[in-house]
């Protein structure tokens, strides 16, 4: 424990939910927060807000929440951030956290910052690698800038808690173990009124037609501007389903209509790591290369022997992928 | 009505470029820009000007003395007046610090009915300030905005971009949004505003004309420390296969099999 900071003690996790599911970079968050947990010597906690949660809380049991602090009311029933903001905020003061992690998705992203302000302590943006630093316990969070460019680790070594949003795709998920028990915490007395809340969510509108999940996808082929039109994902269909896969693209495709941003993998795109991520007419622009590195096994197929994706492929193939791809399907068959 | 558009000098990070030796980022040569997403905020704040012609638009930055010029193109895409935050005391921010000062600038400002800014800063790349000043002013925000429907007398009603589509939120004004860029696509400069642009008096604010204790500005009153930084190591070259390409897709599809991959 941190003899400077006394009264803050333990790891907690944002558990952010939309739909009453809790999101997958929660999983992640609970496997890191747990690591985390394990090597300060403390308890691990989730913090879940909603209404009708049902049995959400059983599950971050079950992945590894020593306690979890609920609170359900409808004003919580979809994130606001003046209501998210001023309960957790609230619940931070009151139980003092040491360190507090929270998905950098477009929701945590909105919380985080408030919840920094609040508490006058740091906040560090988009972390991919968080570690205890074994003099003093405190945490090492290490973070892209400058469009990945540069990596920076950052400490927050004066205030507490310290905070972290946590990239999603990058964390190793938590271990499940069905009927694990824990603490249920009741935030009953953190107040919130309705008058508090000065956003009103009018209506959520989702994508229709497939949802993409690219972070958890074991097998990623992912297409380019090499495509040259709309009708390449196509081909690339072929081959992700043959692999049991799902297709992606670069920001290039993706401006120039040829799919959806969802699919889009980057640094303002998604990050992935999958066991296999082909790689089809892409250059491996910076930008790109930041959301795909981790992959265990990259193949890149490209017309160009100087294209930078080879730097990072662990097999390059120089070729036309309209060539290249319907070989591969035949060897597949 | 008074719109406020917080607006950040930043290099341009596509064009950084990484020294293979030093492991360092080399910014020589790199062009210092209006940061991408505060362009699309300062579009939003001039569309509603253009609907509503008695609407102010002021640009508001805190930056070192250079960034006068990006304030200058603002002015030429159309804003009205420039404000630049700037004093020794302010570098080496982190994100509570820096909102910490452009909050209180705000402030010096007075009555504004809605501010704006950028979703992410490319250089930084936090997404921290925007909704850490808002807390600071006590205004409510909506982070992520992808489209303006309606700008009521006392509320906004806008789309908030989600991962997996949007959601359509009024906010009660005064009110902070942060633009993405699928927002709007910005204006040019007009030539006819150029001139005058630089004839503009860019008024400058240190700590103490925003009433701010030095010790609450910079790097002193920031949480946060960087640690260490350095560039990020290239994973290491793979194999590039060879022969026909009947041949390459015969030998990656074996490495396929090799790995339980089919
Ligand atoms: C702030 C910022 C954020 C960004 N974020 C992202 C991001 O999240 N994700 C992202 O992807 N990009 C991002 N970018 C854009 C990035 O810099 C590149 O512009 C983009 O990745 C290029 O996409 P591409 O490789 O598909 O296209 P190109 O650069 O046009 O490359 C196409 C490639 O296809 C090859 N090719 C052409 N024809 C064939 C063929 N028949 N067979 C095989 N190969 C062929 C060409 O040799 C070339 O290498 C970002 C940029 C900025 C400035
Ligand atoms: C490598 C590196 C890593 C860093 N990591 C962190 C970190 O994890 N946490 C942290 O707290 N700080 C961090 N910082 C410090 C941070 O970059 C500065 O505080 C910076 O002043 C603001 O952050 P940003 O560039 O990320 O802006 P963002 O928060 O991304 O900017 C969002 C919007 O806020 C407005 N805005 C931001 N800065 C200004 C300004 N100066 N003037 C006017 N409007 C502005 C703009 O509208 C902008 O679009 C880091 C700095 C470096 C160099």
């Amino acid at each position: 424990m941190n003899k400077k900071f006394p009264d803050y003690n333990g790891v907690w996790v944002f558990a952010e939910q939309r739909d009453n599911k809790l999101m997958g970079v929660v999983y992640e968050l609970l496997g890191e927060g747990r690591k985390l947990a394990d090597e300060i010597g403390c308890e691990l906690s989730a913090i879940l807000l909603g209404e009708n949660l049902g049995t959400l809380a059983d599950e971050l049991f079950e992945y590894g929440a020593d306690n979890v602090y609920i609170k359900e009311s409808p004003l919580l029933k979809t994130y606001t951030t003046d209501a998210y903001s001023k309960v957790i905020g609230r619940a931070i003061e009151k139980y003092k956290p040491e360190i507090v992690l929270i998905g950098a998705t477009h929701i945590g992203r909105d919380l985080g910052p408030c919840l920094s302000v609040e508490a006058e302590t740091g906040l560090t943006a988009d972390c991919t690698k968080l570690e205890i630093d074994h003099e003093d316990k405190k945490i090492l969070q290490t973070r892209p800038a400058f469009g990945g460019n540069l990596m920076a680790t950052i400490i927050c070594p004066d205030t507490r808690p310290q905070m972290s949003t946590v990239r999603p795709g990058v964390m190793d998920k938590a271990v499940y173990k069905k009927g694990r028990k824990g603490k249920l915490v009741v935030l009953d007395d953190v107040e919130l009124k309705s008058e508090e809340i000065r956003t009103k969510v009018i209506d959520v509108c989702k994508k229709i037609g497939e949802t993409v999940s690219l972070t958890d996808a074991e097998v990623i082929v992912s297409g380019g501007k090499g495509l040259g039109n709309k009708e390449g994902f196509k081909l690339l269909k072929q081959l992700a389903d043959k692999l049991n896969g799902t297709i992606a693209a670069s920001r290039a495709a993706v401006d120039s209509g040829w799919i959806d941003h969802s699919y889009q993998v980057g640094q303002t795109g998604t990050t992935v790591k999958p066991k296999l991520y082909i790689a089809c007419g892409i250059f491996g622009a910076i930008q790109h290369i930041a959301g795909c590195k981790e992959s265990d096994m990259i193949i890149a197929i490209n017309t160009n022997e100087n294209a930078p994706i080879f730097e990072i492929a662990t097999y390059g193939i120089v070729g036309d992928l309209y060539k290249v791809i319907p070989a591969m399907l035949e060897e597949l068959n | 009505m008074r719109i406020l558009v917080c607006v950040k000098q930043v290099p341009d990070t596509s064009e950084v470029k990484i020294d293979p030796v030093k492991h360092t980022l080399i910014r020589e040569g790199v062009p210092s820009i209006l940061n991408p997403d505060d362009a699309n905020a300062l579009e939003a704040a001039l569309q509603i000007k253009d609907k509503n012609p008695d609407t102010i638009v002021d640009v508001i930055s805190m930056g070192p003395p250079q960034a006068k010029l990006m304030l200058r193109e603002c002015l030429a895409m159309g804003a009205d007046n420039a404000f630049l935050l700037s004093d020794r005391a302010f570098g080496g921010a982190d994100t509570i610090s820096t909102s910490r000062t452009i909050a209180y600038g705000i402030k010096k400002l007075g009555n504004v009915d809605i501010v704006f800014a950028g979703r992410q800063a490319i250089d930084g790349d936090t997404a921290q300030v925007g909704p850490q000043i808002a807390f600071r002013l006590e205004l409510p925000v909506v982070t992520y905005v992808q489209n303006i429907r309606e700008v009521k007398e006392n509320s906004i009603i806008v789309e908030r971009q989600l991962e997996d589509g949007f959601e359509v939120v009024e906010v009660q004004k005064p009110c902070l949004l942060t633009a993405v860029k699928e927002l709007n696509e910005p204006r040019f400069m007009s030539i006819g505003r150029i001139v005058g642009a630089f004839d503009t008096e860019i008024t400058v604010y240190n700590h103490e004309d925003i009433d701010l204790d030095q010790e609450l500005c910079g790097l002193k009153a920031s949480p946060t420390k960087v640690y260490r930084s350095f560039t990020p190591e290239p994973k290491g070259k793979g194999e590039m296969l060879t022969g026909t390409i009947n041949d390459m897709a015969h030998t990656v599809v074996e490495k396929l099999k090799e790995e339980h991959l089919v």
